[in-house]
């Protein structure tokens, strides 16, 4: 069977031209103010009476280069401790979260446990822990002590996996325990239904808050340089003391940025790959 | 033999008795038909005989085991008991063939291929064969029940219990589903069916058991109960039932 051909009345046609006409309007209205807002910005700020003193210091196109080295070796620390700390803080984090979910008294302590690690770490200021763990651990000279950059990443592991826990959470919370009696009634046990018919859900749903998590992360990680390690800040930091310029700032804060978006992209396609299996088919 | 025999159940939520002294006994490959208000008690009876909810006082016997001790395994009770519930609970990260081999493979610990043979041909028997691989959200609600059903099935339970399976759906949906139970019962399926179906309990269950305030009122054959009620609490449900044009 083939659909008709379908001419459209005069009512539709004139309701079409409306749409088309006032779509235009709206484009050109967005086009003229986007310009008009982005002159007026270039205008007051290239006229204003710093500017050449400011694009001195902060856009030295040489003096970026020289630090550009430096900077992207810092780079590389900050994006291998990324990957680690977002490993390790997703893992800590999701077994928190789970453990806070169990119920009956025989789990009390450790629930009990869980809820005081979220509380503590998630109140204790990132700073304070950093210290506290590559100040304060080495010092108990202990054999075997680990690295300075390894009490550090374990100082933001703790740290996130206390934020991330809450997100796992809020994440295991919404799924509506009629999941969980489906699942159940199959004949599923508590860790089964957990594990195929729960978190697969809760993850999906917080995958947005989780990753965004984990762009914050990427940009604390950096705070490691505290206790020694220097990462892409600190050899700014360094570049910019050698040359009285902070050109070096600007490229470290580009390549953040440029760090950041592969993993931004990831957080949207994510979403947008669930959203659609599952109302597609 | 009875398949399952409750005694004197009772069950409260925050004081408020909804079983009370209930007694239930099915024999096996019979058909009862749990009837009443809502708030009667219909589904928390089933949910206590499924063991997602603890009672509170009675024994609940599956095959002469007492599965209300608490010693008793609740994954290894459930495993031969098939639920289906009103709003289908299907599992809507899963496609329909996910669905209906989650328990077979990790519960029964069936081989992937093996378990997916056995769904798509009862998949196939209930004309769903070309949804295997859709998503529960893309189906209407008689193919949402339906892949509950078999999902049900798939675990090849003893008794099946059926939770108003049909209250959610468009009325021109419901007969596909009534269809599909009528089939299991001439398979000779055990099953206790919560239903505000009256044509339809008169017509596939054994027995219909009139439930009002956590008892069981009322029980005999459909023509009896539904016919000609000796309980006035029965006549008074039934006769509201008529003005609500559902008889």
């Amino acid at each position: 069977m083939t659909p008709r051909e379908h001419t459209p009345s005069a009512a539709q046609l004139r309701r079409s031209a409306y749409r088309r006409r006032q779509s235009l309007r709206s484009v050109l209205i967005a086009a003229f103010s986007t310009a008009a807002l982005g002159t007026l910005l270039v205008v007051a700020v290239t006229g204003a009476p710093g500017w050449d003193r400011v694009r001195q210091s902060f856009l030295d196109p040489e003096i970026g280069a020289d630090a550009l080295p430096a900077v992207l070796d810092g780079l590389w620390l900050n994006v291998r401790l990324l990957v680690c700390c977002a490993a390790g803080a997703l893992l800590l984090g999701l077994v928190i979260a789970v453990l806070r979910t169990l119920r009956g008294p025989v789990f009390f302590p450790v629930r009990a446990l869980a809820a005081g690690y979220t509380y503590t770490f998630r109140g204790l200021p990132l700073i304070i822990v950093l210290y506290l763990l590559t100040l304060g651990v080495p010092g108990l000279r202990l054999r075997g002590m680990p690295s300075v950059l390894v009490l550090g990443g374990l100082a933001l592991v703790l740290t996130y996996g206390g934020y991330l826990a809450e997100v796992f959470r809020a994440g295991i919370e919404s799924v509506h325990p009629s999941q969980l009696a489906a699942a159940r009634s199959l004949g599923l046990t508590y860790r089964q239904t957990m594990r195929h018919v729960v978190l697969p859900q809760a993850v999906r749903r917080v995958a947005p808050p989780l990753l965004n998590d984990v762009v914050a992360l990427q940009k604390d990680v950096g705070l490691v340089s505290l206790a020694g390690p220097i990462d892409a800040v600190r050899a700014a930091q360094i570049a910019t003391a050698q040359s009285f310029n902070y050109t070096p700032y600007v490229v470290a804060g580009v390549l953040f940025v440029l760090l950041a978006i592969p993993l931004i992209a990831v957080t949207d396609w994510v979403t947008l790959r669930s959203a659609r299996r599952q109302s597609g088919g | 033999m009875a398949l399952l025999r409750c005694r004197g159940l009772r069950k409260e939520f925050a004081g408020h008795v909804v079983l009370d002294r209930l007694d239930l006994t099915v024999a096996e490959h019979r058909v009862v038909a749990l009837i009443g208000a809502s708030g009667s008690g219909k589904s928390t009876l089933l949910r206590c005989v499924n063991l997602l909810e603890e009672v509170d006082d009675g024994t609940i016997e599956l095959d002469g085991e007492d599965i209300s001790d608490p010693r008793v395994d609740a994954d290894r009770v459930r495993r031969r008991i098939g639920m289906v519930f009103q709003a289908y609970n299907l599992f809507p990260h899963l496609s329909v063939l996910d669905n209906i081999t989650l328990a077979p493979r990790r519960v029964h610990g069936r081989a992937r291929a093996e378990a997916e043979a056995q769904a798509r041909d009862l998949l196939d028997r209930v004309g769903l064969g070309a949804k295997a691989h859709a998503y529960p959200d893309a189906l209407s609600g008689g193919q949402q029940q339906r892949v509950a059903i078999v999902r049900a099935l798939a675990n090849s339970p003893r008794l099946m219990l059926l939770d108003e399976v049909t209250s959610a759906l468009d009325p021109e949906l419901v007969g596909e589903v009534l269809t599909m139970i009528r089939d299991l019962k001439a398979d000779g399926m055990t099953m206790v069916l919560a239903t505000h179906e009256m044509g339809f309990a008169r017509e596939v269950a054994d027995e219909v058991c009139f439930l009002d305030a956590g008892r069981v009122v009322e029980s005999g054959p459909p023509e009896q109960v539904l016919g000609e009620p000796t309980q006035a609490r029965t006549r008074q449900f039934l006769r509201r039932i008529i003005e609500a044009g559902r008889l």
